[in-house]
């Protein structure tokens, strides 16, 4: 156990010490990403890995990710203010979406179905009201300089700030991971019933994992659109972020906590490298190809990459 | 302890528990037997919180209990088994009998859960290591298990639903002594659900038959066993086979025949 948060440390103390050392802008940009995106994948995966499969994620990384803009655009408030509000209202969301879905036993596809609308609604709303969110065609929070603003022309202090919530979505993760509410989601997702039999509130029990997936979801939303100062229905809502999101947490492995990590590793690198290889030509093949993965995963390695890496190595050593 | 008055459980037109009522007191193994479809289950499913009653009410500790959700009734004393095992795979045994321990008991503190955990495996007789995994039990070990769950939330009034079937007979015999030693020694109040008489009748101190949803007889296991309307339905009124097979159930059951 010793060794293991020894390795930790030690790698974390790595990654904090890498932009001081290692500062080329591009593969700096690419590791904020791909921080960013895994904290987002591991905020799904929280509730992801006990079978509540969601696809409206889109729609609560959307949420955090507009309101935080639009409150800044429109009526001055800092990003300070304008995240937690964002994370209230997403959770608001999936609190309203999630407890009729736990109260009348919505599980498997049809919980699917009802969190693919969700997804759609928030794509829809953005894109109704384009006089304030700029519809399609995205928006760009107005220039400000500092802290206040929580905006930053260097890599770094992104990359810091992208570490830091990395940080924060593993430590939850792990924390769930050892909690008697780990014991309860596993007990729910096989056996409802039963669960309530040995006393747990089924309903209450689903209600907590959704709401700090969502709030999570919804932050990492808002820390993308700072660091992007560029956001659109494409890029951080909807129903093709929510499949990237169910994609790469499958691929890495949803079981493991560096599983969804694993997981925007590779998602992200394929699409840079259809981007530099092909260019404009291979605009959306990086949805086939995830598409495909996917398909071969769920039939041969369900438990993800890491996930399989991991459960091998202990195989070896038992 | 539990007083139920007027239990009615319509589906549709379908009557399933037709205006039963009952008592159990503290500290008794009331037995529920009754032939397939007779409205056991469902009874013990209104008891458990599983289904809402159409009519009638469940008083538990004085508390009307009717309606309410099953997570609570857990909390508020009461334990069940189901009649097939539903164990938690994903879990080890020993975090099975924790969860319920955690859970069961208005969610305290972990090392209370696992002090009650243990003590409920050691009751049972599984075993308490960490490790061991749910597919390493067999038929008689998941219905152990099955116990072990229940008395780990820590109830006062144990809903037994222990089909015998599948057991041979030493592991039914177990069974039976298993439940009268949880009364013995941890007081607990049981109603053992049954639809064979057999073994049952050896253990429980009163027995109510259930028929088509109605309350047919009740009364000490000597008394019920020789109940016409009790032959009647488990045996049928055939003439000749009556009176052998009667003498047949007094036997399985433990009873002498008058002499």
């Amino acid at each position: 156990m010793n060794s293991r948060y020894a390795a930790w440390a030690v790698g974390l103390a790595v990654l904090i010490a890498l932009p001081f050392v290692y500062r080329d802008p591009y593969h700096l940009h690419i590791l904020v990403l791909i921080l960013i995106w895994s904290f987002a994948y591991t905020s799904w995966s929280i509730m992801g890995r006990f079978g509540l499969v969601s696809l409206g994620h889109g729609g609560f990384m959307g949420v955090g990710a507009y309101v935080t803009a639009l409150l800044w655009n429109h009526l001055h408030i800092t990003p300070w203010i304008g995240i937690p509000v964002g994370m209230l209202l997403a959770g608001v969301l999936a609190l309203i979406v999630a407890y009729p879905c736990f109260r009348f036993r919505i599980t498997g596809h049809y919980f699917v179905l009802v969190t693919l609308a969700l997804s759609g609604i928030v794509l829809q709303v953005i894109t109704a009201t384009r006089e304030y969110t700029g519809g399609s065609l995205g928006l760009t929070p107005n220039r400000d300089r500092g802290i206040w603003a929580l905006q930053f022309d260097d890599k770094t202090t992104w990359y810091l700030i992208a570490l830091f919530v990395w940080v924060v979505g593993l430590v939850v993760w792990n924390w769930v991971d050892r909690s008697m509410a780990r014991y309860a989601m596993e007990a729910i997702s096989e056996d409802e019933d039963a669960a309530a039999a040995a006393g747990v509130n089924v309903t209450a029990e689903k209600l907590k994992i959704t709401l700090v997936s969502a709030l999570m979801t919804a932050l990492a939303g808002a820390i993308y659109c700072q660091y992007q100062m560029f956001i659109s229905p494409d890029t951080v809502s909807g129903i093709a972020v929510s499949l990237q999101m169910v994609f790469a947490a499958i691929v890495g492995g949803l079981y493991v906590s560096l599983g969804p990590t694993v997981g925007a590793i590779i998602t992200i690198l394929l699409a840079e490298i259809l981007r530099i290889g092909f260019g404009t030509k291979a605009v959306g093949w990086d949805n086939l190809v995830y598409g495909l993965l996917l398909v071969l995963f769920i039939i041969f390695l369900p438990k993800g990459i890491l996930g399989s890496i991991l459960e091998r190595l202990k195989l070896k050593k038992a | 302890m539990l007083v139920v008055n007027g239990l009615v459980k319509r589906f549709g037109g379908f009557t399933a528990v037709n205006n039963v009522s009952f008592k159990v007191d503290q500290g008794e193994i009331l037995g529920l037997i009754g032939p397939n479809g007779s409205g056991k289950s469902t009874i013990f499913n209104m008891l458990s919180g599983t289904l809402v009653p159409t009519a009638g009410s469940i008083e538990f500790d004085g508390r009307q209990i009717a309606g309410t959700a099953p997570h609570a009734i857990i909390n508020s004393g009461i334990g069940r088994t189901f009649q097939i095992p539903r164990p938690f795979r994903r879990l080890t045994i020993f975090e099975n009998v924790e969860l319920a321990g955690f859970y069961g008991q208005g969610r305290h503190s972990r090392a209370k859960a696992d002090a009650s955990a243990e003590k409920a495996l050691a009751m049972v007789g599984l075993p308490t290591n960490r490790h061991a995994t749910v597919d390493t039990l067999g038929a008689a070990g998941l219905k152990k298990l099955e116990l072990a769950k229940a008395l780990a939330t820590g109830p006062k009034l144990l809903l037994a639903d222990e089909s015998l079937g599948g057991l041979d007979e030493h592991e039914m015999d177990q069974a039976a002594d298993m439940l009268r030693k949880i009364r013995d020694e941890l007081g607990i109040t049981i109603i053992w659900v049954e639809h064979i008489m057999g073994v049952l009748m050896r253990v429980v101190d009163r027995v109510m038959v259930l028929d088509h949803g109605e309350k047919i007889s009740e009364g000490l296991p000597s008394a019920v066993a020789s109940d016409p309307r009790v032959i009647e339905v488990y045996l049928g009124t055939d003439a000749d086979s009556t009176q052998a097979a009667a003498a047949e159930a007094r036997r399985r059951a433990g009873i002498q025949p008058h002499a």
